[in-house]
């Protein structure tokens, strides 16, 4: 049904979103789907990498290592922007046309009123994107 | 490029570049979590003592406006009396090292690695430089200063007992019309020219290197690496981005401070808005609320855009002005001004002796503060949109091309309302208030209400572009060098640099705003001068290391 699904990580932040990394694996072998790990960084040193070239390098290192841990077909794919905090939604939503996602999988928080000023990236990903969007809830 | 990672974050740039091995880890100081909905992910404690230093301050000031005006008042006074040979003489020594860093071999070394690529292309890159660098201050003071100038110069010198009282630059020119338009012309040029771009770069300069050739966070303290060492994770280096923060939150709310006025001196010769600081108020709050938009669409959706949008605008005005104002007396007047300002730089730079005390530390120390006080900020922002450009290439473009722009903008606005004065005997810009001068001066050329409006229009944008570009950098500083914190933080910055430029405003005007300038812009000169060594220090490793 899907045949390929795309996952925005932050490669800081990794350790607490196991839960949402299994769901992908399951759902890429479920429907013999290749899963896109995409990541955002900045051209400053950053606490993961110090340039965005060691970034990618990073980011498909583990690619790699969650396929052959939990036996799907993967692929990466790095964005560079000059200002991630803020950037987010459009370089996400840019990276699902690039690599033509069909399926979008994210972790997502509870709502709250701080969505008002700065809406959650899965929402607006739903309404900019022909994707499917599965939001997961932090476990 | 190198393939080497390491859990620490700090590794190799691309190509040839001397790292700074360190244990430091970028954020590991930092405390994350959230207040209510809002996440945040700050420095501890720089953003703790910052944040609640200003919130204090801004209490002060609104609670006891007359105290609080009489202590800025004291202040003023006490640091342009006391240490503007300082002030001037600093600025000196760090234009001499730009200039020597342009012809010196250093000059090759490329920010990012010896293969790194530029991130924007020239216009966005030298329209981000400019309404970050000066914006604001351009449309103020593009017909003041001149016109200051020329008429204290021509008034002559003026003593009581053995001081000095006219404001007169130098020994002034008393009744030579011509001599006076060319020292006023040198006299302002001279402080929007060499010195204040080689103080941005050299700031600038220090943070790209650190950044991107040495792999350590973006903040100030990263620069002083080659002084203090590791020590630069601890209190040293917290006391130097407190002040970097202090220094570019006051510098900024002047600016802004500057900026309403003007805007609303606009607002007042175009529709009858009457002046004051009730729509200063809330001219403050509504282009506040603008920049927050412009904020949470980050560096290229906003600032970016903004700041093309206004150098096309600026462009515009400038090109009308040059074409129906007198057209071959501006050409003229441009070279004029440019020799003059190189036949008297070595008088007005010079830092002892001088006689002329109100022209030195009432325009020129404040000035060199001021600027000084920009310069975490704007050489932040330069930082940040420089990786790619070599040393020479950042020099030459941060220091030569916007002085020399710098230097028709003032012929332009400045030259003129002079011809206004000298030839068609029109006084209404040189006597009307300094924030009006700009718009009595466009009222005597055709299309007057339109241009006024721009000229309004571009003073908005790019107070917007200021408040936006400061938030950021502010917000980068206290994120200990994390440029990809919470968005919120930026907007907590951004309204509170409204917020200090409203409560400047209110307990004790102007006068309040340019003397936590110029407190904050001495103490920040000294770290000025030891980032001149430290820059130094790291294109000498870098050099080793490229050989």
């Amino acid at each position: 049904m899907y045949k390929h699904i795309m996952i925005p990580v932050d490669l800081a932040h990794v350790n607490k979103s196991e839960h949402v990394l299994a769901v992908v694996a399951d759902l890429g072998k479920h429907y013999d789907a290749t899963v896109t790990y995409v990541a955002i960084t900045s051209n400053v040193p950053s606490p993961t990498a110090h340039n965005p070239e060691e970034f990618a390098n990073k980011l498909a290192a583990f690619a790699k290592d969650e396929g052959s841990r939990r036996g799907h077909r993967t692929a990466f794919h790095c964005v560079v922007s000059n200002d991630p905090a803020v950037d987010l939604d459009n370089k996400l939503k840019a990276a699902v046309e690039e690599i033509g996602a069909d399926l979008i999988v994210m972790a997502t928080h509870i709502p709250n009123m701080a969505d008002m000023l700065l809406p959650s990236h899965g929402g607006k990903l739903a309404r900019s994107t022909d994707a499917s969007v599965f939001l997961v809830r932090h476990r | 490029m190198s393939d080497e990672t390491n859990n620490q974050g700090i590794p190799a740039p691309q190509g040839t570049a001397d790292i700074i091995e360190t244990e430091y880890e970028i954020g590991q100081d930092n405390v994350d979590g959230s207040v209510g909905p809002f996440g945040f992910d700050i420095h501890n404690p720089v953003f703790a003592i910052s944040g609640i230093a200003i919130v204090a301050f801004v209490f002060f000031t609104l609670a006891l406006p007359d105290q609080a005006g009489a202590i800025f008042q004291g202040m003023f006074n006490f640091t342009t009396k006391n240490f503007d040979w300082f002030l001037i003489g600093a600025a000196d020594l760090v234009v001499i090292f730009a200039l020597f860093l342009i012809v010196s071999p250093f000059g090759k070394i490329r920010l990012g690695g010896s293969t790194a690529q530029p991130d924007y292309t020239y216009v966005g890159w030298f329209s981000m430089l400019f309404a970050a660098g000066m914006g604001i201050g351009l449309m103020f003071y593009g017909v003041s200063e001149p016109l200051s100038h020329f008429s204290s110069s021509v008034g002559g010198t003026a003593m009581e007992g053995n001081l000095r009282t006219d404001w007169a630059p130098l020994s002034g020119a008393l009744g030579d019309q011509a001599g006076a338009v060319r020292l006023g012309m040198a006299a302002t040029i001279y402080h929007w020219g060499l010195h204040p771009w080689a103080i941005y770069a050299i700031v600038g300069l220090a943070l790209a290197l650190f950044t991107y050739n040495k792999g350590l966070p973006l903040t100030i303290r990263s620069a002083f690496y080659p002084i203090f060492g590791d020590r630069i994770w601890g209190w040293p280096g917290h006391v130097i981005d407190i002040l970097a923060v202090f220094a570019t939150l006051f510098g900024l709310a002047t600016s802004l401070g500057l900026g309403a006025t003007q805007a609303s001196a606009g607002l007042n010769e175009l529709f009858g808005i009457p002046m004051g600081s009730t729509t200063e108020v809330i001219l403050i709050s509504a282009i506040t609320a603008i920049a927050l938009i412009s904020v949470l669409r980050g560096l290229d959706g906003g600032v970016k855009i903004l700041s093309e949008i206004n150098m096309g605008l600026a462009g515009l005005l400038a090109l009308f002005t040059l074409i129906v104002g007198p057209t071959a007396f501006l050409f003229a007047f441009f070279w004029d001004s440019l020799k003059a300002y190189i036949e008297f730089l070595p008088a007005l730079a010079n830092p002892f002796g001088r006689e002329d005390v109100n022209f030195s530390q009432g325009w020129t120390a404040f000035y060199w503060a001021w600027w000084i006080s920009w310069s975490p900020f704007v050489g932040m922002f330069i930082a940040r949109v420089s990786r790619g450009r070599s040393v020479r290439e950042f020099i030459i473009c941060v220091l030569l091309i916007p002085s020399i722009v710098c230097v028709a903008w003032m012929s332009i606005f400045g030259g003129t309302a002079i011809h206004q004065v000298i030839t068609d005997s029109f006084t209404g810009a040189q006597s009307a208030e300094l924030p009006r001068q700009l718009f009595q001066m466009l009222g005597e050329l055709p299309l007057a209400s339109i241009t006024s409006f721009i000229g309004i229009i571009l003073v908005i944008v790019f107070f917007v572009t200021s408040s936006d570009s400061g938030s950021l950098v502010i917000d980068t500083i206290t994120a200990g060098g994390k440029v990809d914190a919470p968005a919120t933080q930026r907007v907590f910055w951004c309204i509170f640099e409204g917020a200090v430029a409203i409560a400047l405003l209110l307990g004790g005007g102007l006068a309040a705003l340019q003397s936590m300038v110029i407190s904050t812009g001495l103490l920040f000169t000294v770290i000025l001068l030891g980032l001149c060594y430290c820059i130094f220090r790291g294109l000498q490793s870098e050099r080793a290391e490229n050989k």
